[in-house]
């Protein structure tokens, strides 16, 4: 968008455009964040900066599980205590915490970057699944666990996926689909009806 | 009179892409409004009371208030998942393509009910039918006729004769089929053999029930699909996004 019209100084108004390209940060937000940040002291202006900047040169990609990380590999990857006959599936780096929050998992990651979606052309080329694949090869991995969210397209990926490990000969798990804690039968849709149908447990 | 605040329709979500922090945009397709778009309000949260009721493909019974800019959607039942699809990777690649040239052919809010009674069936059929890609071509070709682009399959664009039962020429350009004859002053032009030619007519002036009768060989299904292929891709002048894993997938299967 060109807001070069505003009679502003120019490193003002080229503050105000690099935040207009954050995404959920509107023109009027751009001018606020740049107006506050004006009269910010120095040092937490510089620390900032410097943040963005860390981010930018420091964090790459763990060459094992793809995990946006500091130190290759990852934390997570040479983890002591780490049950490496295990790898969870996911989609975004992000979907990493919640699980590791539940502190029940103790295997290991690999992350697709993205999700099969052929209406936007992104196909199985666009993620790392030849990664995942070549990470098969060891003979190491006993059970993959497909953690792809239970939408369409995550399930279509996690089927696809299945296509092409079945013939490796490993055991495939997926996150289990039914009701989630809290919720209400009244509200909810047929396919998580069937599912939690489906998987009903003795108790 | 002003339009009332709060509307009801029905819908098929052909398009979900997230918004902010946990909403979704949704493409919709309605009987009687078109194709529009609307927020899902918080349905990326697991205990959302829509969210499962707004899946990509679902057929759903909403309630809609009317925003300022795009309206929101307040309350959503299910009425069809087409659970079969779901479970069938080729199939709901298949499911995701019909989707894609409802949303590329059509405009907004423009309302075209046989089309979306067209679509509604056919992600029905998906669910159940063994030839699923005699099922796409009935769609593509009554897809075409519902928004004006029916081609010409019984005489020559040229020279409006007759076409004599030998390989024709099937012609993007002009929506239909050219003689050998005719065929000379276009470049632009695709064999059409006798067969695929006639397959054609028939699916175009049959119902569901006598098109789904029709057995294709493998070799009559591979032209039926190039010569859609590329008569859509003319119409739309881009490419069909899903074509892509459509492909990958088959040569996946046979290799």
């Amino acid at each position: 968008m060109n807001i070069d019209f505003v009679p502003t100084a120019q490193p003002v108004s080229r503050l105000i455009e690099e935040f207009h390209k954050l995404p959920g940060i509107g023109p009027k937000t751009a001018q606020r964040l740049t107006y506050f940040l004006i009269r910010m002291p120095q040092e937490e202006a510089r620390a900032l900066a410097e943040a963005i900047l860390a981010v930018k040169d420091k964090i790459i990609l763990c060459s094992i599980c793809q995990n946006i990380t500091d130190s290759d590999p990852c934390i997570i990857c040479c983890g002591e205590g780490r049950d490496r006959t295990k790898i969870c599936v996911v989609e975004e780096p992000l979907d990493i915490l919640p699980l590791e929050r539940t502190r029940e998992y103790k295997g290991l990651y690999h992350v697709l970057h993205g999700v099969i979606s052929p209406m936007d052309g992104i196909g199985p080329d666009d993620l790392k699944i030849k990664e995942l694949l070549s990470r098969l090869q060891g003979g190491e991995v006993e059970e993959v666990i497909l953690a792809t969210n239970p939408n369409l397209e995550g399930e279509a990926t996690a089927m696809y996926l299945q296509r092409l490990i079945t013939p490796l000969g490993i055991k495939m798990t997926r996150l289990a689909r039914g009701l989630p804690f809290g919720a209400d039968l009244e509200y909810a849709d047929e396919v998580t009806l069937i599912r939690a149908l489906q998987g009903r447990q003795e108790v | 009179m002003r339009a009332p605040k709060v509307y009801k329709t029905e819908a098929i979500v052909l398009k979900c892409i997230n918004l902010g922090e946990a909403d979704k945009l949704l493409t919709l397709y309605t009987p009687k409004r078109g194709k529009f778009s609307a927020i899902a309000k918080g349905v990326r949260r697991p205990r959302s009371k829509m969210g499962g009721h707004l899946e990509l493909l679902t057929h759903s019974s909403l309630m809609l208030a009317r925003g300022k800019n795009l309206d929101i959607i307040t309350q959503s039942q299910t009425i069809s998942s087409f659970l079969p699809l779901r479970g069938d990777l080729w199939r709901s690649s298949l499911a995701i393509y019909a989707a894609e040239l409802v949303d590329q052919f059509t405009a907004e809010h423009v309302e075209n009910y046989p089309l979306y009674k067209l679509l509604l069936n056919t992600l029905g059929w998906l669910c159940e039918t063994q030839d699923v890609e005699l099922i796409l071509r009935y769609f593509e070709l009554k897809l075409l006729t519902h928004l004006g682009y029916k081609p010409e399959l019984h005489r020559c664009l040229g020279c409006s004769s007759s076409l004599e039962p030998t390989t024709n020429f099937f012609s993007p350009g002009g929506g239909g089929v050219l003689c050998p004859r005719c065929r000379e002053n276009e470049p632009l032009t695709q064999p059409i053999s006798l067969n695929a030619l006639k397959v054609m007519r028939f699916l175009q002036d049959s119902d569901y029930t006598r098109a789904s009768r029709v057995r294709l060989s493998a070799a009559l299904s591979r032209e039926l699909e190039s010569l859609m292929r590329h008569y859509i891709r003319y119409l739309l002048e881009r490419e069909v996004k899903s074509v892509e894993f459509l492909d990958r997938l088959r040569g996946e299967v046979i290799a």
